[in-house]
């Protein structure tokens, strides 16, 4: 009989053309150094939250430089800004300001950025629909229930507030992972990844909009488009900051009522590969359309004056974090993203 | 002791147990039947509507109804091609020289535990190491090459093992009756026990293969990315396949990428079972020609 080798033949073709393919890339590589069309790799990666509006920008963008191919990754914050210390991508997504340990690893290995804050995305706290007597909460009365003292004791909705009904309470909320996780406990425990741990805890949100709407008793947090999504299912609980009950919206987010559950979005990038035109192109046109985007996707654009702002601080070259590289901050308004700024151009010139 | 002598009522009570033991394994095989049944038809409700021609021709977009998974599935067939042609090689080559011309030694017997023992190692775990060793140290970067090799080493285990197993299977008295012909060890092993052990090891090949289409973990780990608006063009191209692409549309708010997901994993569910048939097809139709 005779033996069949039709599949080293076929891994022999394949590698083949593998290689041929990688002979011809170079050579295009060496043959394209005509300026007007930009050619190049942009890699971008970094946080999930973030992901959809850089993947909106690198959509568009791609589309108009069709020489130029973006990427873009999906490590987290903390792992996209490792990956961004290290030299190996020139953008990444964040969803707070960099940390000093990061900072710190940037300027060890010679890695320069400028901060650009891309968008808003607020936070939502959301009940059953069926429950009728909660509308709004207070940033202490969360604090009471998701402190991590809280664990095991705060189980019924009266014990929340006098006057609530004798209900048991169900609690659903991110996972520890998750940047939304940090903000939040940011924000309402006042200590960074400090919660109780009895609660659904799950980095897929569309598990928590279910328990959520299942369960009469329940209460969870997640991304405000999440709620957009699920609207007939939940229902919004406004936040009192010490000003009365503000619910989050576009609106609210913007003037800095809805606090401290809204928080700016980034976008870091390496100082050197802005030299390179096609990354000065694609912060351009992210400056320009992020705003639109933003709210394409389901976050909030920033007002068109930061991102003008902005612009000035790439052209100049501002490098640094305007929050002093020191993480997750609560309560970051537009007014005081204004002074930073003007601040630290002063502070450059 | 078992009983040997046989009364009525002893055989009535065994034969009432063998009925419990019987319905018992049919509400098994019920359960998991009906789990699977259901997943399927889930899927298939939410997913068969943007199976169109757009769908498999459309790069990922922030449009649900535009987005598509064709940068996913060429990655996804470049990857396979190129961790064939790396794993195949390395793998039957090893288990040919492990099983045909390696001594029994303390080594020998050190690589096959070894072997053995890796086929368990989580996935994730062979994604570190190729972040190290192919991504950084090698400095291939986060490309479908370093991809590939991770893939490759995760598949070798299996392959390794299921070659054995294959060229365990051919009869020593063909060997025999070769090399008393005068065919040397090499002309022996190329004429007459591979391409009877061919069935076995294609098997484990195209099994192997499967698992490494459908894995997502050490992917993600050596930075496979989820948006790319071109195909890859070479060896060294950033790429994207299939589960990470339908992973990154399930954490999407919209419902519309749902459906997305869906359709993704339809996809990914006809190519695994598309290469599972093809083993247990080439396993038949190799099997009828053996001359023993």
């Amino acid at each position: 009989m005779r033996p069949r080798y039709g599949w080293i033949a076929l891994s022999c073709a394949a590698i083949l053309s593998f290689a041929a393919c990688a002979k011809q890339a170079t050579e295009g590589e060496s043959t394209t150094t005509s300026k007007p069309t930009l050619s190049g790799t942009i890699r971008v990666d970094g946080s999930s939250t973030v992901l959809p509006i850089s993947e909106a920008i690198a959509e568009d963008f791609q589309k108009q430089n069709p020489q130029v191919q973006v990427t873009v990754g999906k490590s987290g914050t903390g792992g996209g800004f490792k990956k961004f210390a290290n030299g190996e991508i020139d953008i990444t997504g964040a969803s707070r300001p960099i940390r000093e340990e990061e900072d710190a690893l940037c300027k060890k290995n010679g890695v320069e950025y400028i901060e650009i804050p891309i968008a808003y995305d607020a936070m939502a706290v959301v009940v059953n629909p069926q429950n009728t007597w909660c509308d709004s909460l207070t940033v202490a009365e969360l604090k009471k229930i998701w402190e991590p003292a809280a664990q095991g004791k705060i189980k019924n909705w009266s014990q929340v507030r006098s006057g609530f009904p004798n209900e048991p309470l169900t609690l659903f909320g991110a996972g520890t992972d998750s940047g939304t996780f940090d903000y939040f406990t940011a924000a309402i425990v006042g200590e960074e990844k400090a919660s109780r741990g009895d609660y659904t805890a799950s980095e897929d949100d569309d598990i928590l909009v279910q328990g959520v709407s299942r369960t009469k008793g329940a209460l969870g947090y997640f991304g405000l488009a999440y709620y957009e999504n699920n609207q007939d299912k939940l229902k919004l609980v406004a936040i009192d900051n010490g000003s009365g009950p503000v619910k989050p919206s576009r609106e609210t987010v913007l003037d800095g009522t809805y606090q401290p559950l809204a928080r700016p979005l980034f976008l870091y990038v390496n100082v050197k590969a802005l030299d390179r035109p096609e990354v000065t192109e694609f912060i351009k046109f992210a400056l320009a359309n992020a705003g639109k985007l933003s709210d394409e996707v389901g976050y909030i654009g920033l007002p068109e004056q930061v991102y003008e702002l902005v612009s000035h601080r790439v052209e100049k070259r501002i490098k640094g974090s305007a929050f002093g590289a020191h993480g997750s901050q609560v309560g970051v308004k537009l007014e005081d993203l204004y002074k930073i700024e003007e601040a630290s151009e002063k502070g450059a010139q | 002791m078992i009983q040997v002598v046989s009364t009525p009522r002893w055989r009535a009570r065994e034969y009432r147990r063998e009925q419990i033991f019987q319905l018992v394994g049919a509400l098994i095989v019920l359960f998991a039947l009906t789990t699977l049944v259901v997943l399927l038809t889930k899927i298939l409700l939410d997913g068969f509507m943007r199976l169109n021609p757009e769908f498999f021709a459309n790069f990922p977009s922030r449009r649900a109804e535009q987005a598509g998974i064709k940068a996913a599935l060429v990655g996804s067939a470049y990857l396979l091609l190129l961790t064939a042609a790396i794993a195949i090689p390395i793998g039957v080559g090893a288990a040919l020289y492990l099983e045909e011309f390696a001594r029994r030694n303390w080594f020998t017997r050190m690589v096959e535990i070894n072997i053995t023992n890796l086929a368990g190692v989580p996935s994730v775990i062979y994604g570190l190491l190729g972040l190290q060793v192919f991504v950084r140290t090698l400095m291939m970067d986060r490309s479908l090459l370093a991809g590939a090799c991770t893939m490759a080493l995760l598949a070798l285990p299996v392959i390794i093992t299921a070659s054995r197993e294959g060229l365990r299977t051919v009869p020593k008295s063909l060997r025999d009756g070769s090399l008393a012909l005068g065919a040397t060890q090499w002309q022996t092993v190329r004429y007459t026990v591979l391409p009877v052990a061919m069935p076995s090891i294609l098997t484990g090949v195209i099994l192997s293969l499967s698992r490494v289409v459908g894995e997502t973990a050490p992917l993600l780990v050596i930075g496979a990315v989820v948006y790319i608006g071109t195909l890859p063009d070479s060896l060294f191209s950033s790429f994207t396949v299939l589960p990470v692409q339908i992973y990154s549309w399930t954490t999407r708010p919209q419902h519309a990428f749902q459906e997305n997901a869906a359709a993704g994993i339809i996809v990914l569910l006809a190519l695994l079972l598309t290469m599972n048939a093809l083993a247990i097809y080439l396993r038949n139709r190799y099997q009828k020609r053996l001359p023993i």
